[in-house]
């Protein structure tokens, strides 16, 4: 079949390999973009610059103060969500009484303050950053070669994704969590601490984006425009998805990584633009996207 | 009794604001065309192309509401086309604007009939990955050079006349340009398309209510915008006789909503004033050793936080209060 279409097997499954974990990124960032939309209605364009500060601070954790990978794979999350829960405090949280295009605006330039600050100090040539010892090497899935350390990130994306999942429609904390997505005012009367999960979601959506970011590092280098590069795609993934819902956010990041993959492998020239022409494509069809709602 | 109100309305109104904007558009007209005789030509040409660049932008978020992030791929498509026109095909240099000006309008119709079937924050989403696209074509497709641009653009002769190599003579051709997009602007403002813009802005549901077929409306004001985006995108190609990726850059659709912004949404004069400011911070920031993108990015920062009206925004709402 593989000689038919004249592509070789391990072309094909190293591409869908390389998609798939793309998409695992997208799926990460996506999430964390549909959980902070959905409760503070702020499209977090910062969300890139912070999946690059994550992949900074693992990669200064690493050569500041020696910590290797599962340190920061630990601590990074922490980090960027308490720094996360710093600038809603301090800026984000002004906003919310007004058009929702200024919170937009302010991330926006929040990204390129973190953005033009990492390429101030470090340069636009990328970091290396080196696999873990215990993730290097990989296995011979017979038709196909899978570093473990690329098995590992598809995994973890995988568990965390779900994890969110998990924990947003199926337990307590997730449905006051959606409760005041619908109605803030009300839940608020309950005796729930509506400012303060504002806070901490915005922190978890960001986690999520520094975790991306020690995921990405010793895959790409650590370099300070990674995000800016991805946010843009990441942003085409929510509008093809529809913010509605979290496992839409999570398939659509996947799917779409695939199919990047897929382009590269028969029809390299337009794998840069495969998903703009999608977003185009389901805008036509159903604008809402794929799993939204009309709102 | 109704007549004196209103008469009286208008005089406060008068009275208050103290100077009749014609009068100030007069002022800033001499001034524009005696200031080449004291500062830099490119400089001043440069800002004129920014200036139209972001009161087109201006046209859309100011009077419409759309906030478009994808305002780059027209200004850096219509370089594209106009440089291409002028160096490849040899065309006098306003066939070549020309041409620049209708592929903005073309890309502006399939990019807004698009976005505009999405509301608020989507609209930004859905204009900025559409402009990514048209970055990544402009990075492989092959007649726009890939990562060189289109360099040694001829500035060429206006109507086959008039020598636009002279300073003087070119800076005289992109004022009138900005004069001709501005007046646009303005008459567009304050005609009844204008209105219903207006009307869409602050209350969509209610315009479509009330028989407006909104979409139109927001298509023909996001076309309009973009080609005169295009045209801003297509003098500033003839001016540096260059069109690069910087021009068709997401950077770039940010920086213009900075400028407007900045200036002011929604005020006409707004946008030159944060067009200007811009402009000339870049100029003194190439000079230092500070980094661009953060001195920009605390300025949207700041702006967003504590500056909302804007400057020109700001003016007006102190001088009607008082």
């Amino acid at each position: 079949m593989f000689e038919m279409l004249g592509i070789p097997p391990q072309v094909l499954f190293g591409q869908l390999l390389l998609g798939l974990i793309n998409g695992s990124f997208y799926a990460l960032l996506s999430l964390g973009l549909a959980v902070i939309f959905g409760m503070l209605n702020v499209i977090n364009f910062a969300h890139g610059a912070l999946y690059m500060v994550g992949a900074f601070v693992a990669w200064l954790l690493l050569t500041q103060l020696g910590l290797g990978y599962w340190w920061a794979f630990a601590l990074t999350p922490f980090i960027v969500g308490a720094f996360g829960i710093l600038l809603e405090k301090t800026m984000l949280s002004r906003l919310y009484k007004l058009d929702h295009l200024y919170g937009l605006l302010l991330t926006f330039g929040l990204a390129l303050i973190l953005e033009g600050l990492f390429r101030h100090q470090y340069g636009v040539s990328g970091q290396p950053y080196p696999v873990p010892p215990s993730l290097s090497g990989g296995q011979n899935l017979g038709f196909m070669f899978l570093p473990n350390y690329r098995g590992w990130v598809i995994a973890c994306s995988l568990v965390v994704c779900f994890g969110t999942w998990f924990a947003i429609e199926r337990t307590r904390l997730g449905a006051y969590l959606r409760a005041a997505t619908e109605n803030p005012v009300l839940v608020q009367a309950f005796g729930i601490n509506v400012p303060v999960m504002v806070s901490l979601t915005y922190g978890f959506g960001v986690a999520l984006a520094g975790l991306a970011g020690v995921l990405a590092a010793p895959i790409y280098q650590v370099n300070p425009l990674m995000g800016s590069n991805l946010i843009i795609i990441v942003f085409a993934v929510v509008v093809i998805g529809g913010m509605g819902s979290i496992l839409g956010a999570i398939l659509t990041g996947i799917g779409l990584g695939l199919l990047e993959g897929l382009t590269k492998v028969f029809y390299p020239e337009a794998s840069n633009i495969v998903v703009f022409v999608v977003m185009a494509i389901v805008l036509m069809i159903k604008p809402a996207g794929l799993f939204g709602r009309e709102r | 009794m109704a007549e004196t109100h209103m008469s009286s309305v208008s005089a406060r109104r008068g009275a208050s604001s103290g100077l009749r904007p014609e009068l100030l558009y007069g002022v800033g007209l001499l001034l524009a065309l005696a200031a080449p005789f004291v500062l830099y030509p490119v400089f001043l040409m440069k800002v004129l192309c920014f200036a139209l660049f972001a009161c087109a932008f201006n046209l859309l978020i100011g009077f419409a509401g759309l906030l478009s992030f994808g305002h780059a791929a027209f200004f850096g498509g219509a370089a594209y086309v106009t440089a291409h026109a002028a160096k490849v095909w040899g065309w006098t240099p306003e066939l070549a604007l020309l041409a620049g000006t209708a592929s903005a309008a073309i890309l502006g119709l399939v990019i807004g009939a698009l976005a505009i079937r999405r509301q608020g924050i989507y609209f930004a989403m859905i204009t900025l990955a559409l402009s990514q696209m048209v970055f990544f074509l402009a990075l492989q497709l092959p007649f726009t050079g890939g990562e060189d641009g289109i360099q040694g653009v001829p500035r060429g002769f206006l109507f086959g006349a008039l020598d636009l190599n002279q300073p003087l003579t070119m800076y005289y051709f992109v004022l009138a340009i900005f004069v001709f997009g501005f007046a646009l602007i303005w008459r567009t403002v304050h005609s009844p398309f204008g209105q219903v813009l207006k009307a869409i802005r602050e209350n969509e549901p209610r315009a479509i209510s009330l028989g407006y077929r909104t979409e139109r409306y927001k298509l023909v004001a996001f076309l309009l915008s973009a080609s005169l985006a295009g045209l801003a995108g297509g003098t500033k190609a003839l001016v540096f006789q260059l069109a690069s990726l910087t021009d068709v850059q997401w950077q770039m659709s940010g920086e213009v909503v900075l400028m407007t912004l900045l200036g002011g949404m929604g005020t006409l004069f707004g946008p030159v004033v944060g067009a200007t400011l811009v402009v000339t911070l870049q100029n003194y920031l190439a000079g230092t050793n500070l980094p661009v993108t953060v001195v920009i990015g605390a300025i949207f920062v700041v702006c967003v936080l504590v500056f909302r009206r804007g400057i020109i925004g700001e003016i007006q709402a102190r001088l009607s209060n008082r």
